[in-house]
């Protein structure tokens, strides 16, 4: 039986990974999908954290991630697309319309 | 025995995820991305979660993957084409605040005790019976969520431009 703070150690990890590549890259897709990530390691916090304290709050939190994470990802790529045919790219620094 | 699997496959998905937010075209990344989804599946059997097991995998590499995949090859950008990454302050600070972020997990993950009770509340009788008793609301209200998006992606997705 190994720690539980291992677990949540892996947990921060996926989702630092994935702040990374949230705020360092350009490539709307590669943004997208270290969303995933992040949740990802949320999930991990929650299934570990749900089995050692024997609450099954946490699996249920766990499947509502996995629910969000899903239609986030529907909404996110229908929105790429769109605008993707509108401007021919998919770089998030020349998407400043709103920019002042 | 744990410890050595639990090793090996967050190993696993930590190099995935590091693959995937540094691979520079975003197909190599969705296929890091099924690894390490994969590996943390495995991690969920660890902690007995079966029924989240496999929900991850039908789910998030049966579902959200393949649809990342599809859009990929849909708008298939040209390889000249890609967003050019450079190393920008932005970049650093990112490294930065997640490095922090980390530091300070590890710090209060080690001060948090948890007790060691050997339950199973990721299989399917644990999530059911806590899923349709105590959140039923929380279910009932994901699927008017699972609608919202799949009306939003169809409405944004299907406009003629």
């Amino acid at each position: 039986m190994i720690d539980p703070s291992a677990y949540l150690l892996l947990s921060a990890i996926l989702f630092g990974i994935g702040v990374v590549g949230v705020v360092a890259r350009k490539n709307v897709l590669i943004i997208l999908m270290s969303v995933e990530l992040m949740l990802n390691g949320v999930n991990v916090a929650f299934v570990a954290a749900g089995s050692y304290l024997g609450d099954p709050a946490g699996g249920v939190f766990a499947f509502m991630v996995m629910t969000v994470a899903a239609a986030e990802a529907a909404v996110g790529l229908a929105l790429l697309i769109a605008l993707y045919r509108l401007k021919e790219t998919i770089d998030i620094t020349e998407l400043k319309v709103l920019k002042w | 025995m744990e410890a050595v699997l639990f090793i090996l496959f967050g190993a696993i998905a930590v190099c995935g995820a590091i693959m995937v937010v540094t691979r520079k075209s975003p197909m190599a990344s969705a296929l890091y991305l099924i690894l390490t989804l994969f590996a943390v599946a495995a991690l969920f059997v660890l902690r007995q979660a079966h029924f989240l097991a496999a929900v991850q995998v039908i789910v998030y590499a049966g579902a959200v993957v393949v649809l990342f995949v599809f859009v990929i090859m849909l708008i298939n950008v040209p390889e000249d084409r890609l967003p050019v990454e450079r190393a920008t302050t932005l970049r650093v600070l990112g490294v930065l605040a997640a490095g922090f972020f980390i530091l300070e997990s590890a710090v209060l993950a080690r001060r948090y005790t948890m007790p060691r009770g050997p339950v199973e509340v990721g299989t399917v009788e644990a999530v059911g019976r806590a899923l349709f008793t105590d959140y039923l609301l929380a279910f009932e209200i994901t699927s008017v969520l699972l609608l919202a998006a799949v009306i939003g992606a169809i409405a944004l997705a299907k406009r003629k431009a």
